[in-house]
């Protein structure tokens, strides 16, 4: 009888030993509490909806999906220790952080460890470090801006500009692109309007811009201080057009902004209004499953699943080491994997190619107005 | 030249709300010696208990009176009981300090119970402009002057013109003397407690809108508020409010010509100069106290 039950045991322990050697192992290192909470949890559900869904399926080659979720608490230095930390338990793919500063710190221990890190920040200087190990979910600034200018220039007609943004790594790098750009196509920036991070007052600012008075208005600072100069731009009345980033036109800043954000447009690489029928269904299933509307952030995190499991497949075998050089140069179309939503393109430095929204306000609500197609 | 006239404008706006709350820094050291840096704190609070009435299904002029209710049971009544009184004797300094505790208490607090995001916050006064002059001024700047100027103007008129206040600036100017013919000092005292969480609050709802609902966002209006009380005279009322305007307006002009990064280094310039020149305030009168 003794011996009937060890041996139950034995057997009990050696089929949960094989079956946990079967799962492929993620780890994901993301904002789940601080300044970044919303980005944090979003990117988490998104990935927490993919593993449930491709587990659903059959998991990838057979072999279930498992991830483990760790909090950076918003903090680059927090995220360094948990990453360190997820990294030594040599997981197959690393996901996040979402904050590019916590990107910035972490990137070179992933790379050290030869693990590829799918991740969330959109600093320009994130991909162009030569790290082989490193890939976006969404536009870098070196995308996304030149499609904007493109944009203030070709459609809004604007010959003058005011450019506003918030004086860190992520305004000043995008500034520096979109000024670059409006210059080579020969839009005038008539204000040039640096402004700080968690800055209340925008009279002066606005001030400036009114009496530069010109034809479209570029604003790129967070979303509270976004929705802090959309409602003293209507108070004192400044009638151009307003252009910006997801940062701008976010439903965050709608909430907070009111009828201010009406009418403000931006471009936004992921949003779950997107005119896509996939997309739609993400949306209907991640809102279902979590009570509430996604941001792009949970698109990004559902994005990064499916990337795994796409690059995956395409390798025919789960090699943590060859990951990132088949993943460099790949295509995944939507109709051969319906997970990644739309088609994309990841390039040499692991930045991403993929069609993009022109999203404009409209009584509270983002209107997509256009469809900006893949660049190549 | 229009930008100018609207910097003004913008300007005394912030500023009469600078003015309301270096008012009531004034009035607490007065009347109690009571340096409170969590003044600052004290704008921040109201807001979120309006928004907390309006959460529970209370329409917004009910929150309005719930709020500046709560306001001054919490930040009035509550403060003086539970944490002025039993540290005044233990003298100024430690009194000081004992508020920016209660600054740090606060800001955790709102940020635990609500959250670390901001919030938007109604606006009593309707968006929109008029012309004065030729400008285009919006009714909310102007809204802000006018709610500012009345609280001011009401609280001159209490101090100055009634029993009440006479007895109050008594028990402010020499309580021994005060409590000889027979004003009740400990009363007068708390009802400037009171005063302060009412001028506060008021602050509270009309910054709101503007600088959103948010835990940190007493941070800067407390600072600007010491600063003004100090430049204008920590002594005198009038001199808080000529001290609030003046930042105020001198803060929206430094944004415009000096820069926005050096901004907010531009009043603590002033403020120096005044403290070296002027030591009193502009409007101050110099006084000799044994502490």
């Amino acid at each position: 009888m003794k011996s009937t039950l060890l041996a139950g045991a034995v057997l009990a322990f050696a089929t949960a030993t094989s079956a946990h050697a079967q799962a492929i192992k993620l780890a994901d290192v993301a904002e789940l509490s601080g300044g970044g909470a919303t980005v944090g949890t979003n990117w988490k559900n998104g990935i927490d909806l993919a593993i449930e869904e491709i587990n659903a399926k059959g998991g990838v080659l057979g072999r279930k999906l498992e991830v483990t979720h760790a909090d950076s608490q918003s903090n680059p230095g927090v995220a360094r220790a948990q990453v360190q930390k997820a990294l030594d338990a040599e997981p197959y793919v690393l996901l996040g952080p979402g904050y590019s500063g916590s990107v910035k710190v972490t990137a070179p221990l992933a790379a050290e460890a030869g693990i590829t890190q799918i991740m969330g920040g959109e600093a320009a200087e994130l991909t162009q470090a030569g790290n082989k190990f490193l890939f976006r979910t969404s536009f870098g600034q070196q995308s996304s801006m030149p499609k904007v200018a493109k944009y203030i220039h070709d459609d809004m007609k604007a010959k003058s500009v005011a450019v506003v943004w918030v004086n860190n790594d992520f305004g000043r790098g995008g500034r520096d692109v979109v000024v670059k750009e409006l210059d080579r196509l020969g839009s005038k920036v008539v204000a040039d309007l640096s402004t700080e991070a968690g800055q209340a007052d925008f009279a002066a600012d606005v001030g400036k811009i009114k009496a530069a008075n010109p034809d479209a208005v570029f604003v790129y600072l967070n979303e509270e201080e976004s929705a802090r100069i959309l409602k003293e731009l209507k108070r004192q009345g400044v009638a151009a057009p307003l252009m910006g980033e997801t940062t701008l036109i976010g439903q965050k800043v709608i909430e907070l902004a009111g009828d201010a954000a009406n009418g403000a447009r931006g471009h936004v690489g992921l949003t779950t209004d997107a005119p896509v029928d996939l997309v739609k269904g993400f949306r209907e299933r991640f809102s279902k499953k979590y009570n509430y509307v996604p941001d792009h952030n949970g698109l990004k995190g559902y994005l990064a699943v499916y990337m795994v499991k796409a690059t995956t497949e395409k390798m025919g075998k789960v090699d943590s080491k060859a990951f990132a050089d088949a993943l460099h140069g790949l295509t995944i179309k939507a109709a051969d994997e319906p997970g990644i939503l739309m088609d994309v393109t990841f390039d040499q430095n692991g930045d991403i190619d993929r069609q993009s929204f022109l999203v404009e306000v409209v009584e509270g609500k983002q209107v997509v107005k256009q469809v900006l197609p893949k660049v190549k | 030249m229009s930008n100018m006239f609207d910097l003004l404008v913008a300007g005394l706006a912030t500023g009469a709300i600078y003015a309301l709350v270096a008012v009531g820094f004034t009035l607490l050291w007065q009347t109690s010696q009571t340096i409170n840096f969590a003044q600052g704190e004290f704008v921040m609070l109201p807001a979120f208990l309006m928004l907390a009435a309006m959460h529970v299904g209370a329409p917004f002029w009910l929150a309005i009176i719930l709020g500046i209710l709560l306001s001054m049971i919490l930040l009035g009544l509550a403060f003086k009981l539970l944490l002025v009184d039993p540290m005044m004797r233990h003298g100024v300094l430690p009194l000081a300090i004992a508020t920016m505790a209660l600054a740090i208490g606060i800001k955790e607090a709102v940020k635990q119970f609500f959250s670390a995001e901001a919030s938007p916050f109604p606006s009593i006064v309707p968006t929109g402009d008029i012309s004065i002059l030729g400008h285009a001024v919006s009714l909310q700047s102007i809204g802000v002057l006018v709610v500012a100027i009345l609280a001011v103007v009401g609280l001159t008129t209490l101090l100055n013109r009634t029993s009440l206040g006479h007895q109050m600036q008594a028990a402010a100017q020499n309580p021994t003397v005060a409590r000889i013919i027979g004003v009740p000092v400990e009363r007068m005292i708390l009802l400037t407690f009171l005063i302060n969480a009412f001028l506060v609050a008021l602050a509270s709802l009309l910054i709101t809108p503007i600088y959103l609902a948010k835990f940190s966002s007493g941070e800067v209006l407390g600072q600007a508020a010491f600063i003004a009380a100090i430049v204008g005279g920590f002594n005198q009322v009038r001199g808080a409010i000529a001290g609030g305007l003046l930042i105020g307006v001198l803060d929206n002009l430094a944004a415009s010509y000096v820069s926005t990064q050096y901004r907010a280094a531009v009043p603590l310039i002033f403020l120096i100069v005044v403290i070296l020149f002027r030591p009193q305030g502009l409007l101050g009168r110099a006084e000799e106290r044994t502490v």
